[in-house]
C-alpha cells in the first residue's frame, strides 16, 4: 500500500510526519512512500534525502491521494476534501475536544486514527506521541526560559565575582515536567518540583531535583478512591497547594508549569499576586497556555511582561521549535504504529479491533463513528496497588522500634552471658566480634563478579579448622587406650578433609582468577 | 613449652589472620584478586607451619606419619578435584567444600570433648555443643545442596507436612539436650543432638528449591564459617575465631545480597517451598501472542545494531552455551558493535557464577556489568539477547503488584528496542510465574537449545 506524507499547512508548524530514517523503516515494512515536495524543509530534511531513503517526492495531490496519509496536525476542511473515501488518515486529532472534526472525517468516509488517543498502557508506549512531544516541549521550555533569563543557570565563582545558581520550580512532574527538570539540572540550576501525585517523588529525585510535597494530614491513596470524598479532599488540597506555591514561587528565578488535566481547563496554580511577588527578571513558562494556562495572565503563543518585570511565556508550539528532533520522534511513533498495523510486514495494513490500542485510536471508519471508544478493561494492577500500599504502610513505622527492642534484648542477653563466663571467653569474644565487623566491611567491597572466587577462597581459609585437628592428631598418644584411638581416627579424618578444603580451595580460586581478563 | 615459642606461635597466628583479611580485601578488585589469593596461601602456610611445630615438638613418629599421610591424601584429592572441575560444576564443588568444613567441625568438637572429658566448665561445654551443632547442620545441609546442584536428587523443594513445626521441634529438643549435657557432662546428649542436627540440616536444605540455591550456598558458606569460629572458641584459638568470623560474615553478606536481589526475606528463603504455591493466580490471564524468530533474522538484526546487551541466566550454564556466546561477542565486537553483558545477582546457582563462566569462555570482564550498572543503559540499547534467563528479566516484577515476584529488582530488558529470548519452550521460570516479556511487541522468541541457536547465528553472520 502507498503511504503519503503531505506538507503541514498550519501556520508556525515546522514538523513533518516522516524523516528519511523513518521512511526507510516504512519501506522495510513493505510500504511504498510518497512525500510532498518540501514537506521536510522546515525540519531540515531536504527532498533528496527522502528520495535517497526510498520515497518518491511528489505533488500535494499525489501525497493526499495515497492509501494511507500520515500527518502531524489535524487536516483543515480543504484538506479533508482532498482525501478519498477509504483512505486511512493518521494524525493528531484531539477527538475529545473537536467533535465536529471527527464528524467531518466520518462523513468523508475516511478511516481516521488519532495519534493522541493512544491508551496509556505500557505496551503502547512506543506509539505515544503525547509523551514524545511532551518530552521535547519540557526541554524547550527550559531553553526558552534560559533565553529570556538575564543570568546564568549554573553557579560559578569567577574572577569577577560569585554567581549564584538559578532556582527553578517545576510544577507538575509528568513527562514534560521531568524533561524540564533534567534540562534545568544539566544547565546547573537548583531545581525543585511539585506534583499532586506523591508517588512521583522518587522520579523527581532520580532526576536530581528536590520534591516539594503538599503537606496533607492523613491523606493518601484514599483521596482518589470515591468521587465525593475526593472532591472534598481536593479543596483542602488546593488550599494547601496554593500555600506551597505562595511560599516557593517568589524564591524561584524560573517557574515552569506543566499541569494539564485531559478534557478540562488547566488548573490555575500561579495567581497574579504570586507573580507580583517574584523578582524582576524572573521567567515563567506556562506550558498549559493552550488550555487556559496554569498562570494568571499568561497568553497563548505570546510572551507577556508583568508590571514588576516578570516574563510570562505562553508558547504553545514548544515541541515544534525543535522540528528535526520532534519530526524524528513523531515519525518513529508512526513507524511503531505501522509495525502494529502490519503484522505480515508485507505492506498490507490490517486493523484489528480486538486490540485495545488500535480500537482506541480509531475514531471513524467507513462512515461509522467510533469515538468515544469503549472503556478499556481495568487491569488488576491499579486495583491491587492501593491494597499493597495498605499492607506496606503499617510496616514502616514499626521498624525502628522493633530494631531497638531487638538491640536491647541482645544487650541484656549478652550482659547475662558475660556475667557468668570466664575472662578468657570474653577475650575471645572480643576478637570474634571485631572480626565479624571487619569481615562485613571487607566483603562489602568485593566486586560482584568475584563472588564465586570469594566463596572458594573462603572455603580454603575455613580449612584453617585443620589447626584443631592437627593439634589433636599430633599430641594424642599413639599408644593410649580406646579413647585415644577414637580421637586419633577422628582427627585423622578431620585433617584429611580440611586439607582437601585448603588445597582444593586455593587451587580452584587461582584457576578461576587466571581466567578473568580485561578486554 | 617455652615462653618464646608460645609467643612466636601467637605471632604467626596474628600474621596469618591479617593475611587472611588482606586476602579477602584483595578480591575487591580484579587487578588485586590474584595477589589476594596468594596472600591467603601465604597466611595458610604460616599458620600450618606454626601449628605443626606446636603439635609435633613432642610427638612420636606415629603422629608424624599420621599427619603427613592425612595431609598428603587431602591435598592430592583437593588439587585433583580443583584442576578437573568444570566451571559449570563450581556450585557443586563449593557445596562439597562447605560440607567438609562442617564435618571437620563436628569431628574436632567430639574430639575436644573426648580429650578432656568432664574437665571443662559450663562455658566450654556450651562451646563444644554449639560447634558440633553448627558443624552438623552445615555438613548435611551442604551434602543435600551438593546432591541437588549436581542433579543427583530432584531440586524441587521437599514439602513435608508440618515442616516448620519439625524444624522448631528440632531446635527445642537441641536446647533441652544442651541443658542435659551441661548438667551431666555425659556424651549421650551430645550424640543425640548430633543425630538431630544432622537430620535438621538435611531437612532445612531439602525443603528449598533449586532456584534459591545462590542463597542456600552462601548461607552454608556462612555456617561453615560459624562452625570454624565455634571450633576456635572451644580450642581457645583466636586464629580460628578470626577466620571463622570472616568467612561467616562473608557468607551472611552474600546471602543478604542474594535475598535483596530476589526481594525476599532471608527467613522466607530458609523456610523454603517457594514456587510451589500461590503461583497459579494469574495463569488464566491472556497475554496475547508471542512472536517467533529465526537464527538468520537475529543475525541480521545484530549486524544492523550498534549496541547489544546479553543477559545470561542458568539456562546458559545448562546448555554450556558460554563458548558460542563468547565467540558471537567477539565477532560482533570486531564489527564495531558494542556488546556488553548484564548479570542479575541471582543468575545461576552461585553468587557470581555467570561471571566465572564468561571469564572461562574468555569474555573480557570489563564488558560484564552488574544489573544496576546496565539498567540505565537498556532504553538506549538496540538489541537484548536473553539467554536462558526468565524470572530475572520479568517485567511483571516491576509492573504487576499482584505477581508473586512483585518488587524483585530485574533487568529491564523490555525497555530496549528489540529483545530476543532464547528458550526451550514457553514454560514458566523457577518462580512458576508467566513472563509477559515474551508477549511484548518488541520481543521475539528463538526456540531451541541455546548453544545450537547461538552457533546458528554465528554461521549466519
Amino acid at each position: 500500500m502507498l503511504i503519503g506524507v503531505p506538507r503541514e499547512s498550519r501556520p508556525r508548524e515546522t514538523r513533518v510526519a516522516a524523516t528519511p530514517k523513518t521512511v526507510g523503516q516504512l519501506v522495510g515494512l513493505g510500504y511504498d512512500v510518497v512525500i510532498e515536495s518540501g514537506a521536510g524543509a522546515l525540519a531540515s530534511f531536504d527532498d533528496l534525502a527522502y528520495a535517497a531513503a526510498g520515497a518518491r517526492v511528489v505533488s500535494a495531490e499525489e501525497a493526499w491521494g495515497a492509501d494511507i496519509v500520515h500527518k502531524v496536525n489535524a487536516p483543515s476542511d480543504e484538506e479533508i476534501g482532498r482525501l478519498r473515501a477509504g483512505t486511512v488518515l493518521v494524525s493528531l486529532l484531539a477527538p475529545a475536544l473537536s467533535p465536529e472534526l471527527v464528524e467531518k472525517l466520518r462523513a468523508a468516509g475516511v478511516t481516521a486514527m488519532a495519534m493522541d488517543a493512544v491508551p496509556r498502557i505500557s505496551r503502547a508506549q512506543s506509539l505515544d506521541v503525547l509523551s514524545s512531544m511532551a518530552n521535547i516541549a519540557g526541554y524547550r521550555a527550559v531553553v526558552e526560559a534560559a533565553h529570556e533569563f538575564g543570568s546564568f543557570f549554573t553557579g560559578q565563582v569567577t574572577a569577577a565575582g560569585k554567581v549564584p545558581p538559578a532556582k527553578v520550580l517545576v510544577a507538575g512532574a509528568g513527562v514534560a515536567g521531568l524533561a524540564a527538570i533534567g534540562t534545568a539540572r544539566s544547565l546547573g540550576a537548583i531545581v525543585r518540583a511539585t506534583d499532586a501525585r506523591a508517588e512521583v517523588a522518587e522520579q523527581v529525585e532520580s532526576m536530581g531535583a528536590d520534591f516539594l510535597a503538599v503537606q496533607m494530614p492523613e491523606v493518601d491513596a484514599a483521596a482518589t478512591s470515591s468521587d465525593g470524598y475526593a472532591k472534598e479532599m481536593g479543596e483542602e488540597y488546593n488550599r494547601r497547594a496554593a500555600e506551597l506555591y505562595a511560599a516557593q514561587v517568589p524564591d524561584a528565578d524560573i517557574v515552569v508549569t506543566t499541569a494539564l488535566i485531559p478534557g478540562r481547563p488547566a488548573p490555575r496554580l500561579i495567581t497574579a499576586e504570586m507573580v507580583a511577588a517574584m523578582k524582576p527578571g524572573s521567567v515563567i513558562v506556562d506550558m498549559a497556555a493552550s488550555n487556559g494556562g496554569n498562570v494568571e495572565g499568561s497568553v497563548a503563543d505570546e510572551m507577556v511582561m508583568s508590571a514588576n518585570g516578570v516574563r510570562i511565556i505562553g508558547y504553545t508550539d514548544l515541541a515544534a521549535r525543535l522540528p528535526t528532533q520532534a519530526s524524528q520522534l513523531y515519525g518513529t511513533n508512526l513507524v511503531n504504529l505501522m509495525k502494529l498495523l502490519t503484522p505480515g510486514k508485507d505492506g498490507q495494513l490490517v486493523l484489528d479491533f480486538d486490540d485495545v490500542v488500535q480500537r482506541n485510536m480509531t475514531v471513524a471508519r467507513d462512515g461509522e463513528l467510533l469515538w468515544p471508544p469503549p472503556a478499556i478493561q481495568v487491569s488488576a494492577a491499579p486495583v491491587a496497588a492501593p491494597a499493597a500500599a495498605v499492607v506496606k504502610a503499617p510496616d514502616k513505622p514499626k521498624d525502628p522500634r522493633r530494631r531497638y527492642v531487638g538491640m536491647a534484648i541482645g544487650a541484656v542477653v549478652f550482659a547475662l552471658i558475660a556475667a557468668v563466663s570466664p575472662a578468657s571467653f570474653l577475650g575471645h569474644f572480643t576478637v570474634f566480634a571485631l572480626a565479624v565487623v571487619i569481615g562485613y566491611y571487607v566483603i562489602g567491597n568485593v566486586h560482584h563478579a568475584l563472588h564465586t572466587p570469594l566463596m572458594s577462597v573462603t572455603n580454603a581459609i575455613s580449612g584453617i579448622i585443620v589447626v584443631g585437628a592437627l593439634l589433636q592428631l599430633g599430641t594424642t598418644s599413639t599408644s593410649g587406650g580406646a579413647t585415644s584411638s577414637v580421637i586419633l581416627v577422628l582427627a585423622f579424618i578431620a585433617t584429611l578433609i580440611a586439607s582437601i578444603n585448603i588445597f582444593g580451595g586455593f587451587t580452584v580460586t587461582r584457576r578461576m582468577l587466571t581466567m578473568f581478563r580485561k578486554g | 613449652m617455652t615462653d618464646v615459642s608460645t609467643a612466636l606461635i601467637s605471632a604467626a597466628y596474628i600474621v596469618a589472620a591479617l593475611l587472611f583479611i588482606l586476602s579477602l580485601a584483595g578480591l575487591s578488585k580484579h587487578e588485586t584478586a590474584r595477589d589476594g589469593n596468594v596472600l591467603g596461601m601465604i597466611g595458610m602456610a604460616i599458620a600450618l607451619v606454626a601449628t605443626l611445630w606446636l603439635a609435633l615438638r613432642d610427638a612420636a613418629w606415629g603422629n608424624w606419619v599420621a599427619i603427613i599421610v592425612a595431609m598428603t591424601i587431602g591435598a592430592s584429592i583437593g588439587i585433583w578435584r580443583a584442576r578437573r572441575v568444570e566451571m559449570t560444576g563450581m556450585p557443586e564443588l563449593i557445596a562439597m567444600l562447605h560440607s567438609f568444613v562442617g564435618a571437620a567441625a563436628v569431628l574436632v568438637g567430639i574430639n575436644t570433648y573426648l580429650a578432656d572429658v568432664g574437665g571443662g566448665d559450663a562455658v566450654h561445654l556450651v562451646e563444644i555443643f554449639l560447634g558440633v551443632f553448627i558443624g552438623a547442620v552445615t555438613f548435611t545441609g551442604s551434602i543435600v545442596a551438593f546432591l541437588k546442584l549436581s542433579a543427583r536428587i530432584s531440586s524441587k523443594p521437599l514439602m513435608l507436612p508440618a515442616r516448620h513445626w519439625m524444624n522448631l521441634a528440632a531446635l527445642v529438643a537441641s536446647t533441652a539436650l544442651l541443658v542435659w549435657f551441661v548438667a551431666s557432662h555425659s556424651i549421650v546428649p551430645l550424640l543425640l543432638m548430633l543425630a538431630i542436627a544432622l537430620a535438621f540440616g538435611w531437612h532445612l536444605v531439602a525443603s528449598i528449591g533449586g532456584g534459591d540455591m545462590p542463597v542456600v550456598v552462601s548461607m552454608l558458606n556462612s555456617y561453615s564459617g560459624w562452625a570454624a569460629a565455634a571450633a576456635g572458641f572451644m580450642l581457645g584459638n583466636d586464629l580460628l575465631i578470626v577466620t571463622g568470623a570472616l568467612v561467616g560474615s562473608s557468607g551472611a553478606y552474600l546471602s543478604y545480597i542474594m535475598c535483596k536481589a530476589m526481594n525476599r526475606s532471608f527467613v522466607s528463603v530458609i523456610a523454603g517451598g517457594f514456587g510451589s504455591d500461590g503461583a497459579v493466580s494469574n495463569a488464566d490471564v491472556d497475554y496475547g501472542e508471542h512472536r517467533e524468530t529465526s537464527a538468520a533474522e537475529v543475525a541480521d538484526l545484530l549486524t544492523h545494531s550498534s549496541s547489544v546487551v546479553i543477559t545470561p541466566g542458568y539456562g546458559m550454564a545448562v546448555a554450556q552455551a558460554q563458548y558460542p556466546v563468547a565467540e558471537l561477542t567477539a565477532k560482533l565486537r570486531e564489527r564495531g558493535v558494542d556488546v556488553r553483558f548484564g548479570i542479575h545477582p541471582v543468575a545461576g546457582r552461585l553468587p557470581g557464577h555467570m561471571n566465572v563462566l564468561l571469564a572461562e569462555a574468555r569474555v573480557p570482564y570489563d564488558i560484564v556489568l552488574e544489573m544496576d550498572e546496565i539498567n540505565p543503559d537498556l532504553p538506549d540499547t538496540d538489541v537484548v539477547l536473553v539467554i536462558g534467563a526468565n524470572d530475572t528479566v520479568n517485567p511483571a516484577a516491576a509492573e504487576d503488584p499482584t505477581s508473586p515476584i512483585a518488587g524483585m529488582p530485574v533487568l529491564e530488558v523490555w525497555k530496549a528496542r528489540e529483545v530476543v529470548v532464547f528458550k526451550r519452550s514457553m514454560a514458566a521460570g523457577y518462580a512458576g510465574v508467566q513472563n509477559p516479556l515474551f508477549f511484548r511487541d518488541n520481543s521475539a522468541m528463538l526456540f531451541g537449545d541455546a548453544k545450537e541457536r547461538v552457533e546458528d547465528i554465528i554461521k549466519a553472520l
